[in-house]
Order: C-alpha cells, then structure tokens, then sequence
C-alpha cells in the first residue's frame, strides 16, 4: 500500500538532516557560541542570548535518548485522528544524548503505558517513506 | 485619545540577506534574517525584543523560529497594507507599557517557497511533528500531561483531571445552553474511551459549533451603557513556543508571567478573585494553569480541586458556565470565558449566579499550551 501519511518537505536549512537521515544518521545543528547542539535546525541559533548566532554548524549524533513524555495515540480503541495512521501508535519527546529534545514516534508492537517508562533509554532507527524521506525514530535499547 | 506624537520612533530597518531569486531559503528563514538584521540596524538584539508583529504567519510559529518569547504579539493580516497598520498598533503599545522593542517582520518565499499543493508543508511542523502523527492537541496535551504525571505522580494526576471533569459538569447543567445534558459521575469520567493515553474522551473538550461577541468602550463612555460595565482592571499576554515538542516545560504555561502581570496591573491578589474562568480545553489544562497563576503550587492542583472545591456550592467557583469541557467548545473558546465573567460579575447568572461576583479573572491558553492572556474584570 502507497505510504499516505504527511511527508516533510526538507528546506535549503535541513536538506543536511534530511539526506543524512536517508543514509541513517541523525544530525543536528550546533551553536559555537553556545557550545550547545538544539533542534529543529536552522541556520541561525535560536538561544537568546547567544554572542553569535550565525556561528552555527552541523554535527552528528549519536542516536542514543531517553523517553521524556508520550501519549498512545488511539489507545484500545484503535481510532487514529488522521488517515493513513495505524492506532494505536505512540507519539513521544525524546531527550537526546546531545542535550536538546525532538518529536518522533516509539516504535514498539502493541504500545500500554506500562511498556513506556519516561527516562527508558532509546536508540534512533529509520523508517524510509519515499526514495528521498526517512524518518528519524526510536526504539527501546 | 492619547496624544502619541513623537512617542516612538522607527530605529532599524533591513531586507532578508538575499532578496530576489533565494532558491534554498523559506519564508521563516526570510522573517529571521531580515529580524537579526533590522536589529543589528538599530544597534539592538533579539533579546531586547518583547513585542512581536507580523501578518499571515502565526506568531507562535515565528517567535519560536526566532527565539524569542514575546509579552505582546499582533498578527493582524489584512493584505499588503497589514505592517503599515502594524506601526500604530506597535505605538499604542509601547505607550500602554506592552512592549518596549516591537519587532515588524516579512518573508515570503513567494518564487521559490518548496511546498507540496495544497499546504504549505515547509514550516517546522509539518516537517518535524505532523509525519509523526502530532496531529490534533489532544496528542500534544496528552503528552504534557504524561510529563506532569511523571513528575507528580500518575494516580494523584488523574484524580485531579477526573475532579475538573464531574465538577465542570455540574455547572454546564446550570446553563440552558449547554452542549452536554446529563450528569456525569466518577465512573462515568474513568471508563470513558482513551482518545490519547493518558487522556480519556471526557478530559477532552467538545466540539461545537458556536459563536460569540463583546464590545469594549471607554470608561467615561461605558456609564451610559445600559448594563453593568464589567471593567478591565489588567491584561497581560504572551506566548512560549509553537510546537509541543519545543515547550520550555511541559508543566508551566506563559500564565507564570501574564497572570502575575494581569494582577498586579489590577492591583489584587488572589484573595480578591470571586470567579476565576481558565480555559479547558482538556481537564489538565486547568491543572497546569491554576498552578501557572500561581493559586497553588507546582504538583498541587490535584489537592486544589479535590472534593470537588470547584463545583457548585464548593468554595472555588471556576468555569461556572460548564466550561468548554461540557458547556461549548467551537474550536477558540477564550470568547466564552469573556462572556461568562461578565455575566456573573453583572449577577446574571441565575440558578448557577455565584455569590460573592466583584473580581474575576479570566485566562485564556492557545496553540499547543502556548500562548495565554491574562485578564481582571471587576464591576463598581
């Protein structure tokens, strides 16, 4: 079946993010002056204050996280709010190694609350959609 | 009106780095280089800035992207002439005390904008939360309070969101127009379906179809209206983030700064308050908000609400029109919360017409637990 969930459309500032996440690798953008990695990327620090804000540049993580928060999104009843979405599926803020937090789903057969400790520890894996989008996600360690 | 000749002054202005044919760059990326810009043009920074202007994009969405967390923002967007209009409303803030630096920004890819038909599938959501399936805020919400319960503790949680809703029922069957007719008991609230664990059907507000309106006039001008005026003794806003997943704190809305605010402008603590009217648009919005205004501590709305304090005859009165939980909820439901304070204040309210009704407070929360504004009303 075709993939028909929404799809991101990279732009000129995550084009490295999203082809590096084809090849399995998740990358973030870092602040020089902050010394700090942060997502979502772009090109200009989001800190405030930051000394430099257009001394940014790309780094690699490691794919390593914790669970922050989640939800089960259409839990023992199976209703998803969007076509093309399977419930139940879990919908998670993911902590990474590097510092910053990111939106992704958990990865798990048969998602309960009690499979789900916040603080679990996490590893990303990739879900290729289309010949030009993986999706970062993650799975318990 | 005030005089405001001569009160503010344009200080920097700048274009985006290129402007023309920008192949790689979307509209944000056009907003917040023409911002760091203009800035760097009047010698000041983004963190000087505290009033937000733009047109056809959110705020929430650009103060995010920027980095900055603005106490006043205005997205009015009425075509090309939008930021020139944006000018006088950024003077009779500055004047009012709103803002100190209002920011003005534009961008618009509009030749190069890579997006598929029908959306504009480039912005940090839909590029970053919506594959995922965050679509609707009963998932965003869901997962705030999953942090709260984390932190405070699952059962104690629960307990408190399962109060707000019986409660807030209650007071939807004093309002004749009210969407939901029947009671609601205990088992009612913990057997309903789960929309998105942790949240069952009955955390989550209706959805409705309806409309309201208020009308502001002058003080002097507002003795010869025909009811009680309902005066605004403060107002205060603000917004944190655009997206759940970039919420400073799951646990804490932008109501820790524009409640204290809104109070102090009033000049009341919360002693004062006869009706406090928090927007709910799930039972946990109510918990973190009570906390954010700061009538009980971080953790302790569960015990705030317990035994059912906010439902008719207890001694907190909140949402006494049902609430958007179980009175109306046709997607903004600040509107309602406005409407419901004045009546009380104005003792209209009939079979559900609190006793004491001198002060209330209204607060309103937007986005994915982003935004909020603050306001005291208070009749002579």
């Amino acid at each position: 079946m075709a993939y028909n969930k929404p799809i991101p459309v990279p732009q000129g500032e995550s084009d490295v993010y999203w082809q590096n996440a084809k090849k399995g690798e998740l990358w973030l953008r870092y602040c020089n002056s902050c010394k700090e990695a942060y997502f979502f990327p772009t090109d200009i620090c989001r800190a405030i204050p930051c000394a430099n804000p257009r001394d940014t540049k790309w780094i690699q993580a490691s794919g390593k996280a914790t669970l922050y928060t989640f939800a089960i999104v259409g839990y023992e009843t199976g209703k998803a709010p969007h076509p093309g979405f399977e419930a139940p599926y879990v919908t998670a803020i993911v902590e990474l190694e590097e510092g910053p937090t990111m939106p992704t789903n958990i990865v798990m057969d048969d998602p309960t609350p009690e499979k789900l400790q916040i603080g679990m520890p996490l590893e990303v894996v990739f879900e290729d959609i289309t010949d030009e989008i993986a999706l970062p996600k993650f799975k318990p360690v | 009106m005030t005089d405001l000749r001569k009160t503010a002054a344009i200080v920097g202005v700048d274009e985006s780095d290129e402007i023309g044919k920008v192949p790689d760059k979307s509209n944000l990326q056009h907003h917040a280089e023409a911002a760091h810009n203009a800035l760097a043009d009047a010698g000041l920074s983004l963190k000087d800035v505290d009033g937000l202007f733009t047109a056809g994009t959110s705020t929430l969405q650009l103060g995010e992207y920027l980095g900055v967390k603005p106490s006043f923002v205005d997205t009015t967007a009425v075509g090309g002439s939008s930021f020139i209009i944006h000018i006088a409303h950024a003077i009779a803030a500055i004047d009012a005390g709103y803002c100190d630096v209002a920011l003005v920004t534009h961008g618009e890819a509009g030749r190069s904008m890579r997006s598929r038909p029908g959306g504009n599938a480039s912005d940090p959501d839909p590029q970053y939360q919506t594959p995922y399936g965050f679509i609707g805020q009963p998932v965003a919400y869901s997962m705030a309070a999953r942090r709260y319960m984390h932190m405070y503790g699952e059962d104690k949680t629960r307990q408190g969101m399962a109060e707000i809703a019986v409660a807030t029922r209650k007071w939807a069957l004093k309002h004749p127009k009210s969407y939901m007719k029947d009671e609601m008991s205990f088992d009612d609230y913990h057997n309903s379906r789960w929309i998105s664990w942790p949240f069952h059907l009955l955390d989550c507000c209706l959805v409705t179809d309806a409309g309201g309106a208020f009308v502001i006039t002058s003080a002097e001008r507002a003795k010869d209206t025909a009811k009680k005026p309902g005066y605004i003794l403060g107002a205060a806003e603000g917004q944190t983030h655009g997206m759940i997943s970039q919420m400073p704190d799951l646990t804490r809305t932008n109501a820790v700064n524009s409640g204290p605010k809104a109070m102090e402008m009033a000049g009341i603590t919360h002693s004062d308050i006869d009706l406090a009217m928090i927007y709910d648009s799930f039972t946990y919005t109510v918990m973190a908000t009570l906390e954010s205004l700061g009538f009980c501590g971080p953790g302790e709305a569960a015990d705030f609400v317990a035994n059912q304090r906010t439902a008719p005859g207890g001694d907190f009165a909140m949402n006494t029109n049902g609430g958007g939980l179980s009175h109306t909820h046709s997607g903004m439901y600040g509107m309602f919360l406005i409407l419901e304070a004045v009546r009380q204040l104005r003792g209209e309210c009939g079979d559900r017409q609190i006793k004491d009704h001198n002060i209330a407070l209204v607060n309103g929360t937007g986005g994915s637990l982003s935004s909020t504004g603050t306001t005291v009303l208070a009749v002579d």
